[in-house]
């Protein structure tokens, strides 16, 4: 072939790729708009039942509030049975979230710095725990916690919940601690820190990426199990998504006032997303998860 | 402060990583551990530092006349400070609380610790990075900050673990030259592993050579470079590699590989009959002949690397490889035959068994 044949296929080339890459980049934005209605809908659809009467949300569609409304809002935030309900949910997944990783941090530390008998099969079976589906515990847990008067406390479930999000913390925390060399460790030990004056100035900053994904998780987990969270509350310390459907059939189908708890109970999920965005991504492209 | 290791020995599992030794570093010296990777330099290091403890056998801290045992003590009691080959500085600190981070476990003042830091940043040459974090900045400034905290303290024993391995050329010098006056100044032991001959030269007053979990030998540095023990430290102690050569005399001749003779003339006429293995570094092995009584081998070029003063020829003589040292530029193709020349005089003789039977005088070994 010569070198003027191949001069004049260049430019005939990139032509094609560039249609091709127009073509592309449309292409692609449609499917991403496709998809971000697709995600988003139902969504937008409770935010404006949550903003609706109930009167205009049984009368027929309308794609938005003909007239904005907040008694929802208002019923929720002063209604004790409404508002307790949140407060119990976010109590037993604050003390679950802290339990969790107050204890997971200690294990997985000496998951990834000692070798010890079994430490490997250990590991594993701690994984393994994840493994069993939360119903089977429930029974259980019930009786325990009825006869030593844990029963209906945010305390129950926190603890139930450890059962789950123990391990996974302790299995998430040991990857980023790994990556931790060990040099560290003993440099802060000839510097003379103390044990407990290491971990908590030096080791804990340089895992501060770890612990903010590990309490992600132990976050999500919590916030969003219902099975337990259920079965070992009634009155006092009752979930809120529990609420939610223990109204129901109070006095028919209150629409609005159900989707605007909907909205509420998304919101503590936003937020603790928007503030562990930056960890999250460090995170997971340092550690393993 | 000294320290003593008294039949130290580090088993793990089945392996042993230390063999039985014992090794006495005095206050204020500087003492190079010359030994290939994996030799133990680090393992011996960690047992004197107090970060593993020895399966058998004592460390002690000596402070004049007065020695204080410290097997088995936590490092943090300890007065030790150790850099390692792997730049180790606090991620989430800055430069300067890197630095100060034995300082402030200590307790100084503010004030104290402020000065201090910033005549220690002069030295090392940190002082515009003092605000940085250390994995923004380059790998020499990473390992000079490491080693401004391990000197800061002022600790008796100070561990060096290859600091410089990972540095660019040019730092390398520099800071070998810096080194020894930095430590000087202290009294403090402090050791420096190496892979490498010329630092140990360069740097220590004394030579450890270790070899297989071993210290060979342990003295003067020029002394042990110019007469080692055995063939083992003589080996560890060339660079480019020692080149053998095996011979035996029968009756006033040398027999060579390959059946030739030479008449054993010179520094080798007083050896008893036997086998031998002679041993020279490679500035001795020459193209030109350096006396009368030099003994001369033809030898096939194979690789010739040259730094502009002066030329490692490689060769394949027989059997052995050997590198000869040629001063100027010498190109030689791979393929090219040579004959090389050594004197006697400067040849090194090894028993069988390994141990050094004969040395050239002090002069012509150097």
């Amino acid at each position: 072939m010569s070198a003027e044949t191949m001069t004049q296929a260049v430019p005939a080339a990139a032509a094609t790729t560039a249609s091709r890459r127009g073509f592309g980049v449309s292409g692609g934005g449609i499917t991403l708009s496709l998809y971000l209605i697709f995600l988003m809908l139902p969504i937008y659809w409770l935010v404006i039942m949550s903003l609706k009467t109930n009167a205009e949300i049984t009368s027929g569609m309308t794609l938005w509030p003909q007239q904005i409304t907040f008694d929802n809002y208002r019923t929720i935030f002063t209604d004790a049975s409404w508002y307790n309900g949140y407060i119990s949910s976010l109590s037993y997944v604050a003390i679950n979230t802290v339990l969790s990783i107050g204890l997971a941090l200690p294990a997985a530390y000496a998951f990834s710095r000692y070798r010890f008998l079994g430490d490997k099969h250990l590991f594993f079976w701690l994984l393994s725990n994840r493994m069993a589906p939360p119903a089977i515990f429930a029974l259980p847990f019930f009786n325990l916690y009825s006869a030593i008067g844990l029963f209906d406390t945010p305390w129950a479930v926190a603890l139930a919940h450890c059962l789950f999000n123990v391990p996974l913390a302790v299995w998430i925390l040991e990857g980023f601690m790994s990556g931790v060399p060990r040099e560290i460790d003993e440099t802060a030990y000839l510097d003379g820190y103390s044990f407990p004056r290491f971990f908590a100035r030096i080791f804990m900053p340089i895992i501060a990426n770890g612990i903010g994904v590990t309490a992600f998780f132990c976050f999500m987990f919590s916030w969003v199990e219902l099975l337990l969270a259920r079965t070992l509350t009634t009155v006092n310390a009752k979930p809120i998504a529990a609420t939610m459907t223990r109204t129901v059939s109070a006095a028919g189908m209150d629409w609005g006032l159900l989707a605007a708890a909907g909205v509420l109970t998304l919101v503590p999920g936003v937020l603790v997303i928007w503030f562990v965005r930056n960890h999250i991504a460090k995170g997971f492209a340092l550690g393993r998860v | 402060m000294g320290l003593v290791l008294d039949k130290v020995r580090r088993d793990v599992g089945a392996v042993t990583h230390i063999h039985e030794t014992s090794l006495r570093l005095e206050p204020g010296s500087l003492t190079v551990l010359l030994g290939a990777t994996l030799a133990g330099k680090t393992s011996l290091m960690r047992l004197m530092a107090g970060l593993d403890r020895p399966s058998s056998g004592r460390v002690l801290v000596t402070d004049g006349a007065a020695e204080t045992d410290v097997t088995g003590m936590p490092v943090r009691e300890r007065s030790v400070a150790m850099v390692y080959q792997q730049f180790i500085n606090y991620p989430n600190l800055s430069v300067f609380e890197n630095i100060a981070s034995p300082l402030r476990v200590k307790g100084l003042p503010a004030t104290e610790i402020e000065t201090r830091v910033r005549a220690m940043a002069a030295i090392m040459k940190l002082e515009p990075y003092l605000e940085r974090l250390p994995l923004s900045l380059s790998g020499g400034q990473q390992q000079r900050t490491a080693m401004a905290r391990a000197l800061i303290k002022g600790a008796d024993l100070v561990l060096l673990d290859e600091p410089l391995a990972n540095l660019d050329y040019k730092l390398r010098e520099e800071l070998r030259e810096e080194l020894p006056k930095i430590v000087r100044g202290s009294n403090a032991a402090v050791v420096y592993a190496t892979t490498e001959p010329q630092e140990a030269l360069l740097l220590g007053d004394c030579t450890a050579t270790l070899s297989k979990g071993r210290i060979t030998q342990h003295g003067r540095s020029a002394e042990v470079y110019r007469r080692p023990r055995d063939l083992i430290t003589a080996q560890i102690f060339s660079d480019p590699p020692l080149n053998l050569l095996p011979v035996s005399r029968r009756a006033g001749q040398l027999l060579l590989p390959g059946g030739a003779a030479a008449p054993a003339a010179g520094a080798l006429a007083g050896l008893a009959d036997g086998d031998y293995q002679l041993g020279f570094r490679a500035h001795h092995l020459t193209l030109r002949p350096q006396s009368a009584e030099s003994l001369s081998f033809a030898a096939t070029v194979t690789v010739s690397e040259i730094t502009g003063s002066e030329s490692f020829i490689h060769l394949a003589c027989g059997a052995d490889d050997w590198v000869a040292l040629a001063a100027g530029v010498h190109e030689l193709e791979p393929g090219a035959q040579v004959t090389v020349h050594v004197d006697p005089a400067s040849v090194f003789v090894f028993a069988p068994d390994g141990a050094l039977a004969h040395a050239p005088s002090f002069l012509a070994a150097a």
